[in-house]
């Protein structure tokens, strides 16, 4: 993989994770928000860990267009989701959650299907200027 | 409602992930990462309307996820929404016409099982 794509592709995983973690944890801190009123999500925005969150998530959004900008979403989408794999290990090493045989299968059914896409051009139609 | 708001957060994301990889393919390769550059190119993004449409559609799905993790655990969130993954792919080879070879068919297709699995 090259090494900008690497890079970046880092950062995608990396503000994503962290991102999904810290808006879970602020949102157990918010209670229950299956309501259409403004003033809920108002108060949700407003809990620091959710703006951590949102913070983290605009820096996804950056490195996802950057990315974007010369990598193809077909190959994006499957290499960066990576950070699911991470999540999970990330929850048994650090909050000692429990990985049952079926999440272990998840977890190598994703880096399996990483390694298949990463192996090919981040773009193929600039390289080989067809459609397959 | 969990479900409805699955289905939300998947479509959402997909409109999202899809106007952002037409925009982005348009503009071109970005390899200036000065200052100077990044803010130029900061200024010219929130003037494309499909980037613009692209972040109310996270918005969207974004609220959604928010009132999902208010309701459900992450565990079931994030994998709840694996399906968008063979939907996206189907999307950027008939609309997007990336050429999407019988490896990356079968490494959205793993990635896509092993987030269902993630749950159990």
């Amino acid at each position: 993989m090259h090494l900008k794509t690497f890079f970046f592709t880092v950062i995608v995983i990396l503000t994503s994770v962290s991102g999904n973690f810290s808006l879970s944890w602020g949102m157990h801190q918010v209670g229950s928000l299956a309501s259409v009123a403004p003033t809920a999500y108002v108060r949700a925005v407003l809990n620091p860990w959710v703006m951590l969150g949102i913070s983290l998530l605009v820096l996804w959004l950056f490195s996802h267009m950057t990315l974007l900008s010369w990598a193809d979403l077909s190959y994006v989408l499957p290499v960066t989701s990576v950070g699911y794999a991470l999540s999970a290990l990330a929850g048994k090493l650090f909050l000692h959650e429990a990985i049952s045989p079926a999440r272990w299968t998840g977890i190598l059914l994703i880096v399996s299907g990483v390694a298949l896409v990463a192996r090919s051009a981040p773009r193929k139609a600039v390289e080989q200027g067809a459609a397959s | 409602m969990k479900w409805a708001l699955v289905f939300l957060i998947a479509a959402a994301t997909t409109v999202s992930d899809v106007l952002q990889a037409a925009a982005m393919k348009r503009h071109g390769e970005i390899d200036d990462f000065r200052p100077g550059a990044i803010g130029r190119l900061a200024a010219l993004l929130v003037r494309n309307k499909m980037i613009v449409a692209s972040v109310v559609a996270m918005a969207v799905s974004f609220f959604a996820f928010i009132a999902l993790l208010s309701l459900a655990d992450l565990s079931f969130a994030v994998p709840a929404t694996a399906g968008s993954y063979i939907f996206e792919t189907v999307l950027a080879k008939y609309l997007l016409k990336e050429p999407v070879t019988w490896g990356r068919w079968a490494g959205a297709s793993l990635v896509a099982c092993g987030v269902a699995l993630l749950a159990r």
